[in-house]
């Protein structure tokens, strides 16, 4: 394995994988009437992310489309929030239901007192061909058919055990290496900086040369936020909800303000990481959809020179 | 030309990624349903517990609530009356004549009244009841601590679960394919003996000071306070000493167990 940080050349196969996909993305952008790119300025490969990273990764992407699909099929079984130790059934603060007669039903989300028609999203949907009452739809949940709250129990808590072994195996790793305090750690320069980097992130400017080595401080701010406020704020939710956990660490109802309140902020936190995944697809398409995938596949992520080779 | 081939190109790459996603959900339904899958699901079921156990041991217990937070109404789930002739001859007689057989793989089988049963030393509580579905609602229970009466009746040293037999009927009788009447299978639930002799486990009598309602289980109900709410049947008739359960209902010790829930509801 080379250390983080040398310069590789471009294999052949790179090389051609990469002409590969500037062909097919130059006439997906024809297809939409974009001119088409033109030829890559010379790079050289980073070697930026080391093989326990990839593998962590993916294998928590899995863990996490399997943990949020299984979990909207157990909200499914109740699906309203409430704060408290208590569930105030006339008053919950966001519900999905169906309003309307046995034979004819739609679905409807409240916000409190605010009613927002969801017909075929949420509240009521089609399962298997049938509309049905059903909070989330069939699409989103696993298993597919809704109610089945037993089966989403047991895919939940199998995967959760995935995610928190996942978990710890990447902050041993992160620790250890010191790529916490390098990559992950945002510095009091992320923070004075975080207005410009605003502008060039909504401008679309990605940071060049070797500038691009490093992550920028909304990244680092962002992963930090992700990886060690929401990862650990969702499994610790998740067990408030477990009655023999409470048992055994009464602080846990207390810290979270109730059952109820972590039940809330549980799939709050789910939603934090749905909006992070979509915000980080939109990203590394921006980004470079190419040279993002392979830096987290192969490791290699190539960077512009900021002069011509000599 | 160009255009026609990408446009092409497009179709069929959107009825790929279409087909792609049909597969993957496909894929995981049919997973679901593959016994090799459950199977591994299920044993980590048993990691679970032996974990919670580890954390919570025999005597912890689940945190009580204060006078003020009990719920204006308690809410009643699952059975809300059984109905039979039986039970409705109970009712009307104001329960005075239930009793609840304790037997199986112990020294001493009981048979106790219920003015026995609230003549023993009571447990007062005000905890959290916490259902599978998601929904918690607080309430005062007050009842005769389990461990109370498995101590009257001695336990034998092979006796490893306690079963609870119900007087609900999970559904109708129906005719099966010769014409003869199947009876619906009757609510049970099973406990080790660890969680049976938890302090907080009692035979509840009362909620919130009053005569238990028949919409939560009257005359007598478990209430196991580190589990989830369908681990605490209604309407108890019977509780029984057994070394295993793999013969009793579907065998997997309990009503909603035998339709696919886990036996361990401590989360």
């Amino acid at each position: 394995m080379s250390d983080a940080g040398e310069a590789v050349t471009q294999g052949n196969l790179g090389e051609t994988l990469q002409s590969l996909w500037d062909r097919l993305t130059n006439r997906a952008r024809a297809a939409i009437g974009l001119a088409p790119r033109g030829p890559r300025k010379p790079t050289y490969l980073f070697y930026r992310h080391t093989i326990p990273v990839r593998a962590l990764h993916w294998l928590n992407a899995i863990i996490m489309l399997v943990m949020l699909m299984s979990g909207l099929q157990i909200f499914n079984a109740h699906p309203a929030l409430y704060w408290g130790n208590g569930s105030d059934f006339d008053h919950p603060f966001v519900s999905l239901a169906a309003e309307g007669t046995q034979d004819n039903f739609h679905g409807v989300t409240m916000i409190g007192s605010w009613k927002l028609d969801t017909d075929g999203w949420l509240g009521a949907s089609d399962d298997n061909g049938v509309k049905s009452v059903r909070g989330f739809p069939e699409w989103a949940t696993l298993p597919a058919a809704s109610p089945n709250l037993a089966l989403g129990r047991l895919w939940h808590f199998a995967f959760a055990w995935l995610l928190v072994v996942n978990g710890l195996a990447y902050f041993a790793y992160v620790f250890a290496s010191g790529h916490f305090k390098v990559e992950l750690l945002p510095t009091k320069k992320d923070f004075s900086h975080l207005g410009q980097e605003i502008l060039d992130h909504a401008r679309l400017r990605f940071a060049k040369g070797d500038a691009a080595r490093h992550y920028n401080g909304i990244q680092r701010m962002t992963y930090f936020v992700v990886i060690f406020v929401l990862g650990p704020l969702i499994v610790l939710t998740g067990l408030t909800m477990s009655p023999t956990m409470d048992s055994a660490f009464p602080f846990l109802p207390w810290l979270f303000g109730g059952r109820q309140s972590a039940r809330t902020i549980h799939f709050l936190c789910a939603f934090s990481f749905l909006a992070f995944f979509v915000i980080h697809i939109v990203m590394v398409v921006l980004s470079g959809t190419w040279n993002n995938l392979r830096s987290m596949i192969t490791g290699r992520y190539a960077i512009e020179m900021e002069k011509p080779d000599g | 030309m160009a255009e026609i081939v990408a446009a092409n190109r497009r179709t069929v790459l959107a009825r790929i990624a279409a087909a792609a996603g049909a597969f993957a959900l496909a894929g995981c339904t049919d997973l679901s349903q593959d016994p090799w899958v459950l199977g591994i699901l299920g044993e980590v079921e048993n990691l679970t517990r032996r974990a919670q156990r580890l954390f919570a041991g025999g005597h912890a217990l689940a945190p009580e609530y204060a006078k003020a937070d009990i719920a204006p109404v308690f809410r009643a789930n699952g059975t809300l009356n059984p109905n039979t002739n039986d039970y409705n001859v109970h009712a009307a007689n104001g329960f005075k004549d239930w009793v609840i057989e304790v037997n199986g793989l112990v020294e001493k089988p009981l048979k106790i009244s219920m003015a026995q049963l609230r003549a023993m030393p009571s447990r007062t509580q005000i905890t959290r009841h916490d259902c599978v579905e998601g929904w918690s609602c607080i309430g005062e229970w007050t009842g005769t601590p389990l461990q109370l009466i498995l101590a009257m009746a001695r336990p034998t040293a092979e006796s490893r679960y306690v079963v609870f037999y119900c007087a609900d009927p999970m559904g109708e009788a129906s005719l099966d394919a010769h014409g003869n009447i199947v009876q619906p299978p009757y609510y049970y639930e099973s406990l080790d003996l660890l969680e049976a002799t938890h302090p907080q486990t009692i035979l509840a009598y009362k909620l919130n000071g009053q005569t238990l309602p028949i919409e939560h289980g009257a005359p007598v109900r478990l209430r196991a306070e580190r589990q989830l709410g369908y681990k605490m049947p209604k309407y108890v008739q019977r509780i029984e000493l057994v070394s295993e359960f793999n013969r009793i209902g579907s065998g997997k010790g309990g009503y909603w167990e035998d339709q696919g829930y886990q036996w361990f509801g401590g989360i």
